[in-house]
């Protein structure tokens, strides 16, 4: 068990997938990641490396990719964090998650969060890229499975859709 | 302690379906008491398989489970289609193993070929039962009925009687008949389409659970303190540090076995870093840079002669010319995108452990030899984690998470860092081949020898040890899988005088276990550049000379498939690309373990000469696996298959020190990214009348050598050496210009 002199815990606020949260952390270093999944219940990312190599993590932080595994939660407090459940859901379906569903893009699909929000990141600011520009936007994404020919399909499809 | 142990599994209806909630259980030790006296898991018995409730739901009951292929979906389209039922009314039960039969683990591309069809023979003597009983109920012959949609009715037409209405809700006493009559494929209106895969729209929407989202309440959490080095002892270790943390619990030692405990996650991972733990000093792993040496040079335990044919010791005759070449492929990790995860909870002598093993009904025994329990005592539950391509670490993180739950005695979940799982999964061993081959004057081959270096049975040092076992040195499970390396040895050619001799080495530097296409790959990469070699010196066609050692018409049907929906020109018909950025393509073909799936690929590759960089630009496969269940499905593994195996090709390779692993992360074991992906052209050959056969392997089999074989195209150069990183090629250029 702990020494008495434990740091006190302190408040961080987020608005997260748009409603506004109070986290309780005792640690300010503590990655973004584990404030979502652990204390939020949002499943969506997951943690792959805990490096900022894979991306399996990714989320949005006003609107852009951001490594949530390796983000400090204190460096994003007051921000505004938008995760996979958030980008869309079964019933109303962002772009980018249709076309992955529509060429089934997934095979073991634990790294197919990073792979829709760094797309729908891309999308949402270049209409029409290339396939080398998707290529490119996707390099700093892992899949070992092999995927990836599919995603490219998918997002090129989503872009067509989002155009 | 809150929470009561139930008596017996308590099961929901969801949609009428008998389905296992267990995360709705708390505190469950499972185990074979609380096994319903109802649920079969004994392989010859229908109801093992099958159940069919009162609303005509069915639940599928398979042992084989979902690693991120498919499967799942295609097991379910066997069954409904073998039923007759529409696809979904069928839920599928995997990996349990109080609940689902021991079809064996999911490895070696069996899911389809062997759990697929013990399921569709156990759906066929059901619904066969059915029939039966039906017949007796309406006072008609057997064979004026049909089934459709649950539904026997009068093939004449009028009232029938359901499947609910038969069975619901009770469970089948036959045993499966082995001769039950099957569906005629031409009937099929299932198997053969491309359902939408069942899993994926959750894992799209963020709502789907694998093993690192399971939860149970008051579960703590874990991390390990992985040895310093392969071999180190454990000689002290301090945690006053960890004390400051807010959430620590403790630390857990057994022998070598060090992990930490923490009420979050956060704080255990801060934990695992604050321990202050001291290692003896180890260092007996080769030299790295030594590392075929070390290998040909390892203890040999016997040696296996396959496909001996004529004599291959004769002296050459006049005008013969011989060929030699050695192959060697480097060490791999799995290299899941998640790293190894598993929940135990040990309560009142019972272990419950979700786990992402391919291998529940093998990891069970193991368990309960460790922890010295009996194995009704032990109860492994398959939740699918990352992607798993043979036997990673999902097994010894499981070791470790009971351990721990054992030693703690409340819930705990234990994840492995990415060091973890770079560290200590274990690994596809390093394989070293030699040719030689003589060619007549005519260049006919005249003889073929083959010798490969591999350890003898993988599982020796790991693949059936749990790393729990040996950190902590508790009994561990002797092995007793089959040498997974051992098909596919002989190549697929008819040959006059041919031998190849296994050399099984005692020993392999690191733990090791199999990797998708274990020894297969390796040796087809042996079998196909050599092939390709002897093509260049007798001045045939690459393809032709395949073709024109095949005696199998299946497989040269599938190779002129290949020829022409890739365009293959004879490669003696232009000149070797000579500038800077050098193209080319090559071809490779295999008959997987010489008894399966055919596959054929065609490569085009670049060549940058500068910088020795090779860029595989496109891939175009041929592929008879037999009857195709999902075709989107097949082609998703095929690409699948290509894509990871470009990337084994190209780029990884394991590095280490004299103690340990050092490449511990994806800076350090990089794989291929977006922008170095093929495009992958697939032609499906479908054979519904035949047996289905795997595809989780054999492409991967033939993917080295079509990469190499095609650079040679390109440059005039043999890469024999696996990966074929750019400090290769460069040098293999630099020699054949120096020459």
């Amino acid at each position: 068990m702990h020494d008495d002199e434990t740091i006190m815990a302190t408040t961080i606020k987020l608005t997260v997938n748009g409603e506004a949260r109070a986290l309780q952390i005792d640690d300010p270093d503590m990655p973004l990641l584990y404030a979502l999944r652990d204390q939020l219940g949002l499943h969506g990312l997951h943690f792959g490396c805990g490096l900022g190599q894979c991306g399996a993590c990714t989320v949005h932080y006003y609107g852009e990719a951001l490594r949530s595994c390796v983000m400090p939660i204190s460096a994003v407090a007051g921000g505004e964090i938008v995760t996979l459940e958030g980008l869309g859901t079964a019933e109303k379906p962002h772009p980018v998650q249709q076309a992955f569903i529509d060429e089934q893009a997934a095979q073991c699909g634990y790294c197919i969060n990073g792979m829709i929000m760094q797309a729908a990141a891309l999308l949402a600011t270049t209409k029409r890229p290339t396939e080398d520009h998707v290529r490119q936007a996707l390099a700093g994404n892992l899949c070992k499975c092999g995927t990836h020919v599919r995603i490219l399909r998918a997002v090129m499809r989503a872009a067509e859709r989002m155009a | 302690m809150p929470g009561t142990q139930p008596t017996r599994r308590t099961l929901l209806k969801r949609g009428g379906a008998l389905v296992v909630t267990f995360a709705l259980v708390p505190r469950a030790a499972w185990a074979e008491a609380a096994r319903p006296a109802d649920k079969s898991v004994a392989l010859d018995e229908v109801g093992s398989f099958i159940a069919i409730d009162a609303a005509g739901l069915v639940t599928i009951y398979s042992g084989k489970v979902e690693l991120g292929t498919g499967a799942t979906t295609a097991l379910a389209q066997i069954a409904a289609e073998e039923l007759s039922v529409p696809l979904d009314r069928v839920t599928m039960i995997i990996g349990d193993t109080l609940l689902t039969p021991n079809q064996g683990p999911t490895y070696a591309s069996l899911a389809i070929q062997v759990g697929g069809m013990e399921i569709r023979r156990a759906a066929a003597t059901a619904r066969e039962t059915l029939l039966d009983q039906a017949a007796s109920r309406l006072g008609l012959a057997k064979d004026m009925l049909a089934v459709r949609d649950g539904l026997i009715a009068p093939r004449s037409g009028g009232n029938g009687v359901s499947y609910a209405q038969l069975i619901g809700g009770r469970k089948f006493t036959v045993k499966v008949d082995p001769a039950a009559p099957l569906k005629d494929p031409k009937d099929y209106t299932i198997v053969g389409t491309s359902v939408p895969r069942r899993d994926i729209p959750a894992k799209i929407f963020g709502t789907f659970s694998y093993v690192q989202d399971f939860k149970l309440p008051g579960m703590l959490h874990a991390r390990m303190v992985h040895p310093a080095a392969v071999g180190a002892k454990l000689e002290s270790f301090n945690d006053a540090a960890c004390r400051k943390i807010p959430g620590y619990v403790r630390a857990v030692r057994e022998g070598d076995f060090l992990a930490v405990v923490a009420t979050n996650e956060w704080a255990a991972i801060r934990a695992s870093t604050a321990i202050v733990a001291t290692w003896s000093a180890w260092a007996g792993l080769p030299d790295e840079s030594r590392l075929f040496e070390h290998v040909r040079s390892s203890k040999i335990d016997r040696n296996d002669v396959f496909q001996s044919m004529g004599n291959t010791t004769e002296a050459p005759k006049a005008g013969a010319r011989t060929l030699q070449a050695t192959y060697d492929l480097a060490m791999n990790t799995h290299g899941s995108i998640g790293p190894s995860c598993a929940v135990a909870d040990f309560k009142d002598g019972y272990l419950t452990v979700w786990t992402p093993t391919q291998a529940c009904h093998l990891l069970r025994p193991q368990l309960a030899t460790m922890l010295q329990l009996p194995p009704e005592r032990v109860r492994c539950i398959f939740i699918e984690g990352a992607g798993c391509y043979g036997r990673n670490g999902a097994d010894d993180c499981s070791s470790e998470a009971a351990l721990i739950a054992r030693r703690i005695g409340r819930p705990v979940r234990l994840q492995w860092m990415r060091s973890d799982e770079h560290g200590w999964d274990p690994k596809g061993p390093p394989i070293l081949l030699d040719y030689r081959a003589g060619l007549d004057d005519q260049g006919r081959i005249a003889n073929w020898e083959a010798d490969i270096f591999l350890p003898e049975r993988p599982m020796k040092r790991s693949g059936a040890t749990l790393l729990a076992a040996v950190l902590a040195k508790l009994p561990k499970f002797g092995p007793s899988e089959p040498n997974l390396h051992n098909p596919g040895l002989g190549i697929p050619y008819t040959l006059a005088n041919s031998k190849l001799t296994a050399h099984w080495l005692v020993d392999t530097p690191l733990p090791a276990a199999w990797i998708r296409a274990p020894g297969r790959m390796q040796n087809t990469f042996g079998n196909e550049s050599f092939l390709d070699e002897i093509a260049a010196a007798a001045a045939i066609d690459p393809l032709d000379i395949r073709i024109r050692h095949l005696t199998d018409q299946r497989g040269v049907e599938l190779l002129e498939r290949l020829r022409t929906f890739a365009k293959w020109e004879p490669r003696g018909s232009r000149p070797r690309d000579d500038g800077v950025l050098a193209r080319g393509r090559g071809v490779s073909y295999a008959k997987y373990e010489l008894v399966r799936t055919y596959v054929g690929a065609v490569a085009d590759v670049t060549v940058d000469r500068t910088t020795g960089r090779i860029k595989v630009d496109r891939v175009f496969v041929a592929h008879d696996c037999g009857q195709i269940i999902n075709p989107d499905g097949l082609r998703n593994q095929i690409e699948g298959n290509v894509v990871q195996t470009v990337s084994r090709s190209l780029v990884e390779k394991l590095t280490f020190s004299r103690s340990a692993v050092t490449s511990l992360n994806w800076g350090s074991y990089p794989i291929l990214t977006f922008p170095n992906v093929p495009d992958v052209v697939i032609d499906l050959i479908d054979r519904p009348n035949e047996v289905p056969w795997g595809a989780g392997e054999p492409t991967t089999s033939i993917i080295p050598s079509v990469i190499a074989n095609a650079v040679f195209d390109a440059t005039g150069v043999r890469l024999r050496s696996v990966p074929f990183r750019p400090d290769k090629v460069l040098a293999a250029l630099s020699l054949a210009k120096s020459r």
